[in-house]
């Protein structure tokens, strides 16, 4: 396998954009990324988006999206894992650039939420439609039963849940791409309306418009594109049962776990060499659980880590200094490719008043419904 | 949900049908080819009992539009004696008292249908035993 | 001889009481509670229905009678609130319990007596030998339009009566039935709320035909009121019943087992056949039993029945309808009532 870099990246800003279309939100992001790259051409294209079909009534993305930045002809396709649906998009990438398939590719993500009216309805299409959405629950639903299992297996709290949210809040204020560029307190937290009994509106990411896209080539090309290419050491990917009543301990992440191992494995890192980790944090709880599973934190003491300040910008390791998906937005196929843009500019140093010092290491984490698939990156600087 | 689609789970919701893995012993719900558990194909048919144990579970404020007039509702996944889970309704009970290890009966209940005019889909929810 | 070898009944557990109606409307509750002996009735849960409460009463039935649902050959289901016009309420019902694809099932409508003529015709087959077991229900989620008399008492439940010729808990030694086209209640195809033709109800409808049954019941069998131990008849209000039994010769004592309006409301179709369940739940080996329905439109349907020793053992297996009835009960707002029945206008 060939080393792989990126070497550019471009984003939309994350939010409510009525004014932007599905095509307009991916030609902005792709065309900043070949932009700043100075790239030319493009030999593959992977999208990610989870569910353009139901959203905005609009399948086919590859073909679409390639024709819209005048490069029809080019191999592309639409990579779908529900909301890692981009994290698998940046692996496709990096697979077709490490196997030698291709030299220059892009892997985009993308979604145009808002111009749903059922977005509750679509987000469920990622759960277990038989078992599960017919039996009327919800994506934050089944998070906040993860939540509750969390809190009954290790005492969680409702207010452990909320540190997680001022903190991801207080990190968004600093990133200009973020949906919501304000801090929010404990106490707003706690009094935000219920959801899903134990999770809260300010529990839960929002719906968001937007697009994120990185150009992937072999890292031995890197310097033709930037002096400041940033190497993707590992790319992991897992499944774990789909349907929550399946899984062994409903409070642990499996998927998680699996997709860390292999991505820790291909990289040669442990969790103890991580400087700074982007994680899927669609609900408070959801971070919480992926610190564990990416084995960042002890088992069970996730709940403390962002009270205490350790995943705080500043903190121990620093996680979502992007403000997550809480803060920045969560168009969910965008997503994973947003993490790592994070990363990217983190580990070149651009990432500004949320830059953490000297992060040579990083991780991305990005998960499909309620855990059942894990897409984790590992990136280092060159 | 289309016809075809309800009609085919109907062994599953109505009846509650599993399979227990002559393997390794674990029972599946509802009824698949492959145990998940040893990747065995021999599997017996079971019925599950209709009572069970709530493992976990959430109160729904903001529901899909078809749920919408049903708001606030607990669903919950619960476990049956022959240790198979499945995720229902938690009804005709006080919100707070659905927690972990809370003791239900599985009733034949009316769970969604598609709108007036559309088929009516029926299934199991918990109740709380007496 | 062929008789009931299993029975069960199910009430939904929410209720509104008559004073809360009562207030919604600017009446004054003492008239319906002393007028109408109606305190309060049971409401279905937006996810009960017909076929779910024939399902939860047709489960003990089948719980009772010890039997494989297998055997059952045949199975009727009567109510005037079946949730499809057109596509049976049976079928879900037989699927639900794993009774059939063998057998033969079919939905029922005679305003408040499908219930019994369910029943009827279920019992006739397993007399003729056709089949060996058959079930025979009455469920109802009745409605009565907001601001009319009967929103005190439509109400929802049922029961579910399975029959057959070996072990029976009560045997059916005489069956009568007295029917006449009379107009009183009705509700034409498409309309929400059925209508009524107010007193006409009363002498010419109910009257005239629960005190024909029953006088034709007790002829042919040649039985007098006091060899009942009890008797239950349709119950559209509290009042009814009663009236209809004094006229008859029956004593408060052989009507209160089965007289469950005042709390239960008309489960309309369920309305006799819950009577009947609750008696059985209490009924002495060798007791003789007296049911007359009623339906509007019109017409009677009586049985002479006979507890067995067996009664006792088997009943066991079951909620009583009085466990059902003083259990565990959510009390809603006429908000909630509106909501619960679907009087509240949304968009699709």
């Amino acid at each position: 396998m060939r080393d792989v870099a990126i070497v550019a990246a471009g984003m939309t800003r994350f939010g409510e954009l009525w004014d932007a279309s599905l095509r307009d939100l991916f030609a902005e992001a792709a065309t900043e990324a070949l932009k700043n790259a100075k790239a030319d051409h493009l030999d593959a294209l992977f999208v990610g988006n989870m569910s353009a079909g139901q959203f905005v009534g609009q399948e086919h993305l590859g073909p679409l999206l390639a024709d819209e930045l005048g490069m029809a002809g080019v191999a592309a396709a639409r990579v779908e894992s529900a909301c890692a649906s981009g994290g698998v998009a940046l692996r496709s990438a990096f697979i077709e650039v490490a196997s030698g398939a291709s030299d220059v590719v892009l892997a985009a993500g993308v979604e145009k939420m808002t111009d749903s009216t059922e977005v509750t309805e679509v987000l469920a299409t990622a759960s277990d439609q038989e078992l599960e959405a017919y039996h009327g629950i919800t994506f934050p639903g089944l998070y906040a039963m993860i939540a509750r299992a969390h809190m009954e297996r290790w005492g969680t709290t409702e207010e452990d849940l909320s540190w997680v949210s001022v903190k991801n809040h207080k990190h968004g204020a600093l990133n200009p791409k973020a949906q919501f560029r304000s801090a929010v307190s404990l106490d707003d937290v706690m009094r935000s309306s219920p959801v899903a009994e134990p999770l809260r509106l300010l529990h839960c990411s929002p719906v968001s418009d937007g697009a994120a896209a990185v150009l992937v080539v072999p890292l031995a090309d890197a310097k033709r594109y930037t002096d400041r290419p940033v190497r993707i050491a590992a790319s992991g990917l897992a499944t774990g049962p789909m349907a929550l009543a399946s899984r062994k301990d409903i409070a642990f992440l499996d998927a998680v776990e699996a997709s860390a191992r292999r991505a820790y494995k291909m990289a040669g890192h442990g969790p103890a060499d991580i400087n700074v980790a982007e994680v899927h944090d669609c609900f408070a709880i959801a971070e919480i659980c992926a610190i564990e599973a990416l084995g960042l934190v002890e088992r069970g003491t996730g709940n403390a880590a962002a009270r205490k300040g350790d995943t705080a910008l500043g903190g121990r390791l620093p996680v979502n200094t992007s403000g997550g998906l809480k803060a920045k937005g969560h168009p969910v196929g965008a997503t994973g490719i947003a993490q790592a843009i994070e990363i990217f500019e983190q580990l070149r140093g651009e990432a500004g008043a949320r830059q953490v010092a000297d992060a040579r290491v990083g991780l991305t984490q990005n998960m499909g419904g309620s855990g059942a698939s894990s897409v984790v990156h590992i990136f280092e600087r060159v | 949900m289309p016809s075809p689609r309800y009609w085919r789970e109907v062994p599953a919701r109505f009846r509650l049908e599993a399979v227990r893995c002559r393997g390794c012993g674990k029972v599946v719900y509802p009824a698949r080819r492959v145990c998940p558990g040893c990747r065995g194909t021999d599997l017996e048919p079971l019925a599950l009992s209709r009572s069970g144990t709530v493992v976990t579970s959430t109160v729904i404020h903001v529901a899909p539009a078809e749920f919408a007039m049903e708001t606030p509702y607990a669903v919950a996944i619960v476990e049956t004696p022959e240790g198979a889970r499945l995720m229902a309704q938690v009804v005709d009970c006080e919100l707070p008292e659905v927690k972990p290890g809370l003791k239900v009966n599985l009733e034949f209940r009316l769970i969604r249908q598609e709108g007036h005019g559309g088929i009516l889909c029926y299934g199991h929810k918990a109740v709380p035993e007496a | 001889m062929a008789g009931i070898v299993g029975y069960g009944a199910y009430i939904p557990r929410k209720r509104i009481t008559a004073q809360e109606i009562a207030r919604q409307w600017g009446k004054d509750p003492a008239t319906i509670e002393q007028g109408l002996l109606l305190k309060e009735k049971s409401v279905p849960g937006l996810d009960e229905d017909t076929v779910t409460i024939a399902v939860a009463a047709g489960r003990v039935a089948l719980q009772r009678a010890g039997i494989d649902p297998q055997k059952v050959g045949a199975l009727y289901i009567g109510s005037e609130s079946h949730p499809y016009a057109v596509k049976p309420s049976g079928t879900i019902v037989v699927e639900a319990l794993g009774i059939g694809p063998r057998v033969h099932v079919a939905d029922m409508e005679f305003a408040c007596k499908a219930g019994t003529e369910a029943m009827f015709v279920a019992l006739g087959l397993v007399e003729s030998g056709r089949v060996e077991y058959a079930m025979g229900i009455g469920a109802d989620t009745s409605q009565g339009a907001p601001n009319d008399a009967l929103e005190f008492s439509a109400s929802a439940g049922g029961a579910a009566y399975l029959f057959g010729r070996a072990d029976p808990l009560a045997e059916v030694l005489e069956t009568f039935s007295y029917t006449t086209d009379t107009p009183d209640f009705w509700r034409r195809e498409g309309r929400f709320y059925p209508r009524h033709g107010g007193r006409f109800t009363g002498e010419p409808a109910y009257f005239k035909h629960v005190l024909a049954a029953t006088r034709g019941i007790l002829e042919k069998s040649g039985l007098k009121p006091q060899d009942f131990a009890f008797a239950v008849f349709h119950m559209p209000n509290g009042k009814f019943p009663l009236a209809a039994g004094k006229t008859l010769g029956f004593t408060k004592r052989q009507l209160e087992t089965g007289w469950l309006v005042p709390t239960m409301g008309n489960t309309y179709s369920g309305s006799s056949p819950t009577g009947l369940a609750a008696v059985l739940d209490v009924a002495a080996a060798g007791d003789l039993i007296l049911i007359t329905s009623f339906g509007s439109g019109a017409g009677s349907d009586s049985f002479v029945l006979k507890a067995t020793p067996r009664l006792a053992e088997r009943r066991r297996l079951g909620a009583t309808v009085r466990a059902m009835l003083d259990g565990k009960r959510r009390y809603l707002t006429y908000g909630q009532y509106a909501s619960y029945r679907e009087k509240i206008i949304l968009n699709d």
